[in-house]
């Protein structure tokens, strides 16, 4: 008996609607865990996504996100680092943003 | 700014005010069905909505030029590294028909952790960039204008900057992409951690964007060594991107699955590809199908390539497809060609064309070998999506369950294993902290409710409020389109042309050669003949072996660096064609008699009797009166028909050509006509398919009709001649 045959004893009387939805019940179990990971987690293309979107263009975006991780604060997200900053210095999104790209070692830690 | 159809695109337009440049609208368009479509004497049954302006199929001539628009969206890839040329390709592409344009981002881009700028030349692909995607966006405004169809532009999603990516498609107006974690896996060995937690937050923003996804399974097919193998998993890639991305927020409509029917004869295609294409729609009724053409066995005999990509489409019309892509026939020996995407197109088109309204009359058999193997394929798709389900899919990558060579559950072990502590990428992830804050919209996974308040107090995000996006020029001042289209716009105004295939006067040329040698002599001579006609780099790109000794058949290319002086050019003057009315004015006051016969040992009559019959526009039309005297028909008994008659003009037709046959009758009756004394009489007119004016007016008579000559044009020859006597 081939592989193939010894394994599809479960399946062989399935209807093949049957057969379909339990495809698809089978498939949400292998891909539910790749969603549940997705969300809890980061990156740094993410963040520079995120930055993007804040009105940073590519070259900014690139290093600060660079800055921002090295000080170990990518899990807080890059937006919100610069937001923090920007708050404490009383300045833009944007200008907390330039800082972090022109200081040399930004302190970062300091805001959290 | 809109285009004329005879005037050439102004790409200094285009790149004019791009900083400025919005999108017209986001997301993807389908094609408009027509229930029951009618075209000249037909009618169709599975055509959209025709087109302003196209070029139809070469025989649609004999039916006022309809060119009937198939259902589905048809596909083109052009990308050839330089844009701005692929600009002029893509305004050709939908002129045959072309409404969805992909562009391959050149080679290393899915490995650039971030965006490009500028216009950079790209290799096998183009650079893509916000200023690229602006100006082809801006021209295929134009170019959708043009023909009166929305064009879906296309690019990629992946690789190690997919959410940054997706942000400058939502942001650009692009209408569909390729998103699948599980190619930048397999195929880029991109960190698999990396890979998913990037692709679920560039999806939702694909889905913000309502970019149309097609995923990246098909390249299982080109990888495999036994394509067709590889099916039942296929099934599962298919269901994991689709499930994922659904999950993700992308609408099951904006889900398309990219499926290539995967043997090519010799195989016996249809025994394969027929029950794996149904089974796939079978599964995946809730999502959209984007049919591709085998490129798997594809080298580079284009018209091999042709007739496997027919069975393609006859596939896809038997199953179903929403986009039907197509692959240039040359795609297996260089990077496609200009017309090479015009034959791809075409190819998709006249399969479409014929076979409309086909499954009114046939229909899949419901038992028999079909059904076996189409349940078949699902059991072991399924079989395949348990063992993923139960040591989940970080495992299976890790075990080489995918790509390998045996249909599961058989193995042969030699599929691509990923480690998922490996990759390009590897190690780059982190885990949100409980305070993680991304304070803008469209962000998928965990997010502190706070975020909402700070987007508001900061101004929202550029999905929101456009005027935030910064528009980034070049960085390389020298390497940019607008430098490499100087040549052209010197050459347009030198007013110089050079032929070209890809780029702007490259120069290239291919010239088919036939050798009574063998296959290696003959690619030789092939060489050496290119030499001799001066053209640089020669290159075999094809050779086919006719016989072992009696003859090859060989295609090579070759470079020029002619540049042909236009203004020096004399081109053949066209004639001014009467209205219908004046000719028939002009006869019926006059009168007009002609004699007509097809001479010599030639029994053809059908060109002849359309240029004469009432019923086929012919010139009996204007009230001219004829006299035919058949086929085979002797010249002097011709000319002492015109005598007799009382004729103006003698019509002579002839097809064979063998020998110049045609030209030399045509020269026997001027001939004849000089020795009876009667050649200032009639207006001696020579027809056939082989015939040229200007040679035939060589060999003595007064006008030559050839290939696509109407009555028309005859008769009003004949009565302007007349006219001016």
């Amino acid at each position: 008996m081939s592989e193939f045959e010894k394994r599809r004893q479960h399946l062989k009387n399935m209807s093949e609607e049957d057969l379909k939805k339990y495809f698809w019940e089978l498939c949400d179990k292998a891909t539910q865990p790749l969603v549940d990971f997705a969300a809890k987690h980061t990156s740094p293309s993410i963040e520079r996504s995120v930055l993007l979107r804040m009105g940073f263009n590519s070259l900014e975006a690139k290093e600060i996100v660079i800055k921002i991780n090295e000080a170990g604060l990518l899990g807080k997200g890059a937006g919100n680092v610069i937001y923090k900053l920007s708050e404490k210095m009383n300045i833009s999104c944007y200008k907390a943003g330039k800082w972090i790209i022109t200081e040399e070692n930004p302190d970062l830690k300091g805001i959290f | 700014m809109s285009l004329e159809p005879k005037i050439k695109i102004d790409l200094k337009e285009i790149f004019k005010d791009l900083d400025k440049y919005t999108p017209r609208r986001k997301g993807w368009t389908w094609r408009k069905h027509v229930d029951n479509l009618k075209m000249h004497k037909f009618t169709f049954k599975d055509m959209s909505e025709p087109l302003k302006n196209s070029i139809p199929l070469p025989a649609a001539k004999y039916f006022e030029n309809i060119d009937p628009q198939p259902d589905c969206v048809i596909t083109t890839e052009i990308a050839s590294g330089r844009f701005e040329d692929d600009i002029r390709r893509m305004r050709m592409a939908a002129w045959h028909g072309a409404d969805h344009i992909m562009v391959i981002r050149t080679m290393g881009q899915s490995h650039m952790d971030g965006l490009l700028e500028g216009t950079p030349e790209g290799i096998g692909g183009v650079p893509i960039t916000r200023k690229q995607l602006r100006a082809t966006r801006k021209a295929l405004d134009l170019i959708e204008d043009e023909v009166g169809r929305p064009i879906n532009f296309h690019s990629y999603v992946s690789g190690v900057a997919g959410p940054e990516v997706a942000v400058l498609f939502a942001e650009e107006g692009v209408n569909g992409a390729h998103q699948d974690p599980q190619y930048n896996i397999l195929y880029r060995n991109i960190n698999m951690k990396r890979s998913i937690v990037d692709a679920a937050v560039a999806k939702r923003i694909m889905a913000y964007g309502e970019i149309f996804q097609i995923d990246g399974a098909h390249n299982a097919n080109a990888t495999a060594r036994e394509a067709w193998a590889v099916m039942p998993e296929l099934m599962v890639q298919h269901a994991i991107n689709c499930s994922f991305s659904e999950k993700c927020g992308i609408k099951k409509e904006n889900i398309g699955l990219s499926t290539v029917p995967p043997t090519a004869p010799p195989i016996p295609k249809m025994y394969y590809d027929l029950p794996y294409a149904v089974a796939l729609r079978e599964f995946f009724s809730d999502y959209k199908f984007r049919a591709q053409q085998n490129t798997r066995y594809m080298e580079a005999d284009t018209d091999e390539a042709t007739i496997t990509h027919v069975i393609d489409t006859l596939i896809s019309k038997m199953t179903s497809a929403d986009i039907q892509s197509t692959i240039t026939p040359d795609e297996g020996r260089n990077v496609p060609w200009h017309y090479n995407n015009i034959k791809g197109l075409n190819t998709a088109k006249q399969t479409f064309v014929a076979l409309d309204g086909l499954m009114e009359m046939i229909e899949l058999k419901k038992d028999g070998p079909l059904r076996e193997k189409i349940r078949e394929l699902k059991e072991r798709a399924v079989l395949f999506m348990e063992e993923i389900a139960q040591i989940g899919y970080f495992e299976a990558v890790k075990k080489g369950m995918f790509v390998d060579s045996a249909e599961y559950p058989e193995r042969h072990n030699d599929g691509i294993a990923r480690d998922p502590e490996g990759g390009v990428g590897v190690n780059t992830i982190c885990e949100r902290d409980i305070d993680y804050i991304a304070p803008v919209s469209e962000q998928f996974g965990y997010n502190n409710p706070e975020w909402k308040t700070i987007y508001e107090k900061i101004g929202r995000d550029t999905f929101h409020n456009r005027s935030k996006i910064q528009f980034i020029d070049e960085l390389d001042q020298v390497d940019t389109s607008e430098n490499r289209m100087q040549k052209l716009l010197e050459d347009r105004k030198n007013n110089v042309s050079s032929p070209e295939v890809e780029w702007h006067g490259d120069g290239t040329v291919l010239v088919t050669l036939f050798f009574p040698e063998e296959q290696a002599v003959a690619e030789a001579c092939a060489i050496q003949m290119a030499l001799s006609m001066n053209l640089k780099d020669p290159e075999v790109v094809n050779s086919a072996v006719i016989h072992p000794c009696e003859g090859t058949y060989v295609e090579i290319k070759g470079k020029t660096d002619i540049k042909i002086d236009k203004s020096k050019l004399v081109l053949p003057e066209k004639d001014k064609t009467l209205s219908e009315d004046e000719i028939r004015a002009y006869v019926k006051e006059n009168g007009l008699k002609v004699v007509a016969a097809t001479v010599g040992e030639d029994e053809h009559s059908v060109g002849l009797r359309e240029i004469l019959d009432i019923k086929h526009g012919g010139i009996e039309k204007f009230g001219v009166k004829y006299l035919y005297l058949g086929t085979s028909c002797p010249i002097e008994k011709l000319v002492d028909s015109a005598i007799e008659f009382g004729a103006q003009a003698i019509l002579m037709s002839t097809i064979i050509s063998h020998n110049d046959i045609h030209y030399r009758m045509q020269k026997r009756l001027h001939e004849i006509c000089v020795e009876k004394g009667v050649r200032d009489k009639f207006l001696l007119i020579g027809g056939g398919t082989q015939v040229k004016n200007d040679l035939s007016k060589e060999s003595g008579i007064d006008r030559g009709f050839g290939r696509g000559s109407k009555g028309i044009n005859v008769a009003s020859w004949i009565v302007q001649t007349l006219r001016s006597k």
